[in-house]
């Protein structure tokens, strides 16, 4: 693999069943070109939490994912309802999930700073009524 | 502890992958909100849990886990089932709850986190 790869997913927002496959399908990817157990992991959790999050919080989106023998680059983009305060957002135990997505085993505001935690940098940009986008990036090297 | 020894200890039925019986565990996990599973669990091997649906699948994928032991008889869908056999993943049903099953493991030396 001597160039990037792109992947791209549309993760859809009306069907919960479904949320979560644009992570399995690249962490399969991942393992077939040979990356490191350990990074496939960091990538898989912090994919895995933003895909969750915008089919819980926003309706669904898309996800673009570049892997390159440095690194691989996942960028969340949304069109929901936005952010209003981003460092409460990130806050551990913050979440406006309502009582249905508890009970399917989400909504315990550990995502956005789960998703911090495993990647090497992570950038939102958010804006109330038009969407979110999220791009993190782990570094393989 | 085997897959194999869980399935014994917990009177368990295995729904998929039972050619990986042998694979050796380190530790477990007991949980139903896989926000906590993908947040605090670190290496553990084991997800035993009393929710069903196919994020349970996909988040102990995520996580490089081996096993789920699904309590109370609970027993996943078709379409769980097919995920988990992509992955090879084991799955378990007993008829234990979450704290009975938990606590079988625990006496006989599955522990939470190691090192
Ligand atoms: N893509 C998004 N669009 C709009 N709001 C979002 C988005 N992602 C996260 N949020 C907001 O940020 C809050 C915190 O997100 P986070 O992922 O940390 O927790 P959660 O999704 O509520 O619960 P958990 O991730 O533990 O299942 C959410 O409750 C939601 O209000
Ligand atoms: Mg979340």
């Amino acid at each position: 693999m001597a160039e990037a790869i792109t992947f791209h997913y549309d993760v859809d927002g009306e069907n919960f069943t479904s949320a979560g496959n644009a992570s399995v399908q690249v962490k399969r990817k991942l393992r077939q070109l040979g990356f490191p157990p350990e990074i496939i992991k960091r990538v898989s959790i912090a994919m895995y939490e933003g895909e969750i999050n915008m089919v819980i919080h926003a309706n669904g989106g898309m996800a673009d994912v570049t892997v390159s023998p440095e690194e691989v680059k996942i960028v969340l983009t949304d069109h929901g309802p936005g952010i209003a305060d981003v460092s409460l957002a990130m806050r551990e135990g913050y979440s406006t999930a309502p009582d249905n997505i508890r009970s399917l085993g989400f909504g315990a505001g550990m995502g956005l700073p789960n998703m911090k935690r495993y990647t090497d940098t992570m950038e939102i940009d958010t804006e109330v009524g038009r969407g979110t986008t999220i791009t993190m990036t782990v570094k393989v090297a | 502890m085997k897959i194999s020894r869980v399935k014994e200890l917990l009177e368990a039925e295995v729904l998929c992958c039972e050619e990986d019986l042998e694979t050796e565990l380190c530790s477990a996990c007991g949980c139903d909100m896989m926000s906590d599973v993908l947040a605090y669990v670190k290496n553990q091997a084991v997800l035993l849990t009393g929710l069903v649906n196919p994020q349970v699948i996909k988040t102990a994928e995520m996580m490089d886990m081996r096993c789920i032991v699904f309590v109370r008889s609970k027993h996943p869908t078709e379409d769980m089932l097919r995920l988990a056999e992509e992955t090879g993943l084991v799955l378990l049903a007993t008829k234990f709850t979450l704290f009975e099953a938990c606590g079988r493991l625990y006496v006989n030396g599955l522990r939470g986190e190691v090192g």
